[in-house]
């Protein structure tokens, strides 16, 4: 499919087709100091020439100089928020008049709900779910529906954020698949003292995205459009906050759990677990049976948890994980190794939000990258000691290695 | 102090299902009655089983009172005298189920800091007594506020300045169920993010107890953009010392964080500990 452009007031067109379709619009706009994804009634309400600065355990709107629409990166909520919801019903059930219970069913029939401006990286985190809520044997009914009722408008990334390292997880700035439509902002400079409305490259990533091309009105781009938007996005990658190298990394992790280095981290980790319930792919939850005062009715809520809690790993006898390094090293060994052998992918988009969002400023690319250097050094001290030297044979190496 | 284990409250069964009429008792100690308060605004709840629970001892709803053995009592406040610490154990032997309520009944309320008054930092009572009181000699007080649990075995402790009403009936439900109350003991951020509040420490730079702090709230100053003042106390395992040097990152010196830690939950431990600590390293 060629790549379309736009002008500004297409994204009134685009919500307005959306709105015909049924569809309640979520996208982002400003809320208490920050852009969040909330329900939007029209364009006006995105954060228009708002973009944010970001770096580890700070976040702060600033003012941009021009009408950008898009200006920003990712806010403190992830979509899972209203594909995996904080709190979700499961069942509930009635007491009868034999003593027994009879279970009421809870209908799985949530909104169709349009995400605007959904990032590269959340792209992916969406994948990744999908993958976990229902790529295996047991599907999860509510995320299979608010999943199939969702109409995902991605927006490329011209402009990363302090603690984006999409490029390195291989997730951003620009979207692959996984969205309905893709926009790619275009922001000229200013001409006369006038601000210049933002343009838009648009691209199709499926059936019920092609549908609504006719109502978008806009022109096919031409060849040197296309290659502008090319071109934004590959500087974008060369501008990421952060980095993270993944060449070895689960592996390095996978022999790394007795590693002292865990202590400095778990020596400011506050156990609040902002980074779980920020980051896009966690998707852990606790699940309470709770009666009412009568003992009549009984519920089953979900709710989002973290490994940093200790009922996470509350098992007979008591927790499992009781050390904060503990919890720490889960965390970061799950998102970034073990996640790969559980589904075949990163647990991580690098999308930044848990560096962002921890109050105790924690960057997880700079202590997994410590873990992953200590892991380095020590393998090659041990080869160092294996291998033979004219003064010393091999077997002292070898006793050494095994120890 | 060894706790008391009354008979009664090993025999409890869920009232529930036997279908006796649960009773119900309301004590006050040292407090404010912001906790009763909270239990008086449950009425509409309380009222719709009226039938199935027998109020029979809540001076701050009603005069009249039926005599014990209660199944359930609600313990407001704290222990700051003899005649309290005497009169928490004739409770005790008059109760099925015991469950503490709020920061007082709890941690030992905002009287605690009493307990760090004196001038080597232990307990003293005088200089606040003389303070407050015209003639402080008439008094009867203990150089300390302790929590219930210090004087008598405690079934349930429910946290907060004041308690969650949701919290409140979710303790009653369970215990006449005799079930596990779900009330849980982790930080306030997982209840925060929950909510959709924008976080206050990383957004605003504004200090914020959050993280040390259990939820049960609901995140009530986060959504208010305001950070969390500690109410419910320490979760399940705070660091201190972490959240002590963010706070000092964000411009808060060390009397700023003492005067964070000692409020309505200051004879917790570790809010204690770390109180402690700072008065002790403070230059
Ligand atoms: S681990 Fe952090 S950077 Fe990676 S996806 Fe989760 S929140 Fe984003
Ligand atoms: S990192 Fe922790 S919260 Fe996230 S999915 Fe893994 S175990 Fe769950
Ligand atoms: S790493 Fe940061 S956000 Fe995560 S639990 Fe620790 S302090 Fe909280
Ligand atoms: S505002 Fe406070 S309670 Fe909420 S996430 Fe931030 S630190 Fe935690």
């Amino acid at each position: 499919m060629a790549v379309r452009r736009l002008e500004a007031a297409a994204l009134d067109a685009l919500f307005g087709a959306l709105r015909r379709r049924g569809y309640t619009l979520v996208g982002p706009t400003l809320h208490d100091g920050a852009i969040v994804y909330d329900e939007l009634t029209g364009t006006a309400e995105l954060p228009i020439g708002w973009t944010e600065v970001q770096d580890a355990g700070h976040y702060r709107l600033a003012r941009r100089d021009d009408d950008a629409r898009f200006g920003y990166t990712v806010g403190p909520y992830a979509w899972k928020r209203h594909l995996h919801p904080p709190a979700l019903r499961l069942w509930r059930a009635e007491r009868d008049a034999e003593g027994g219970f009879e279970l009421l069913d809870e209908p799985h029939d949530p909104p169709k709900v349009a995400f605007i401006g959904v990032r590269p990286c959340d792209v992916a985190a969406i994948a990744i779910q999908d993958r976990v809520f229902t790529g295996g044997a047991h599907v999860d009914p509510d995320y299979q529906a608010r999943r199939e009722r969702a109409f995902i408008v991605a927006v490329n990334c011209t402009e990363p954020g302090g603690t984006c390292f999409c490029a390195s997880m291989g997730t951003g700035p620009e979207a692959r698949d996984g969205y309905d439509l893709a926009l790619t902002e275009i922001i000229a400079p200013a001409r006369n003292g006038q601000r210049a409305e933002p343009s838009y490259l648009l691209e199709v990533g499926s059936e019920r995205g092609e549908q609504l091309l006719a109502e978008l009105g806009g022109r096919p781009a031409r060849g040197d459009e296309v290659a502008d938007g090319e071109r934004r996005l590959a500087e974008a990658a060369g501008r990421m906050g952060r980095a993270l190298d993944t060449r070895g990394l689960a592996d390095a992790l996978r022999r790394s759990l007795d590693n002292s280095r865990w202590d400095e981290p778990a020596a400011r980790c506050l156990a609040c677990g902002n980074c779980t319930l920020a980051c896009p792919t966690c998707f852990c939850n606790t699940v309470e049976d709770t009666t009412d005062l009568t003992g009549a009715f009984a519920e089953r809520t979900r709710r989002w948890d973290s490994c940093f809690t200790q009922d996470l790993s509350y098992i007979h006898g008591g927790p499992v994980r009781v050390s904060l390094k503990s919890r720490y090293r889960q965390w970061a060994t799950h998102k970034l190794g073990t996640w790969q052998e559980q589904f075949g992918t990163s647990g991580c988009v690098g999308c930044g939000r848990c560096i962002t969002w921890c109050p105790a400023a924690i960057d997880l690319t700079e202590e997994v990258a410590a873990i992953a250097a200590s892991a380095q050094a020590r393998a090659s001290r041990r080869q160092a000691r294996v291998a033979p030297s004219p003064e010393r044979g091999t077997e002292a190496g070898d006793a050494a290695a095994t120890r | 102090m060894a706790p008391l284990v009354s008979a009664v409250s090993r025999t409890a069964d869920p009232f529930v299902r036997t279908g006796k009429r649960p009773t119900l008792a309301v004590w006050k100690f040292a407090s404010c009655d912001g906790c009763q308060l909270t239990l008086l605004d449950c009425e509409d709840e309380l009222l719709a089983v009226a039938g199935q629970l027998d109020v029979a001892y809540f001076l701050e709803a009603s005069s009249a009172t039926a005599a014990g053995p209660y199944d359930v009592s609600l313990v407001e406040g704290s222990i700051t005298t003899t005649h309290d610490a005497k009169r928490i154990r004739e409770i005790r032997e008059m109760s099925g189920k015991l469950v503490t309520i709020g920061a007082c009944a709890t941690a030992g309320g905002i009287q605690a800091l009493r307990n760090f008054a004196g001038p080597d930092g232990g307990p003293d009572v005088t200089a606040y007594a003389a303070a407050v009181y015209a003639h402080p000699e008439i008094l009867d007080a203990l150089p300390t506020s302790t929590p219930i649990s210090e004087h008598v075995f405690v079934d349930f402790e429910l946290r907060g300045c004041p308690i969650d009403k949701r919290q409140l009936l979710e303790v009653v439900s369970a215990t006449l169920a005799g079930r596990k109350p779900q009330i849980p003991s982790y930080s306030l951020c997982l209840e925060c993010k929950r909510s959709g509040a924008v976080c206050v420490m990383v957004a605003h730079g504004q200090p914020c107890l959050g993280p040390a702090t259990q939820a049960g709230c609901g995140a009530l100053c986060p959504n208010f953009s305001r950070g969390c003042y500690g109410c419910f106390g320490p979760h399940e395992g705070p660091n201190m010392p972490a959240l002590g040097d963010r706070f000092a990152e964000l411009g808060v010196d060390a009397d700023g964080w003492l005067r964070a830690l000692r409020t309505y939950n200051a004879y917790a431990g570790p809010f204690r500990k770390e109180a402690d600590h700072v008065e002790r390293t403070r230059s």
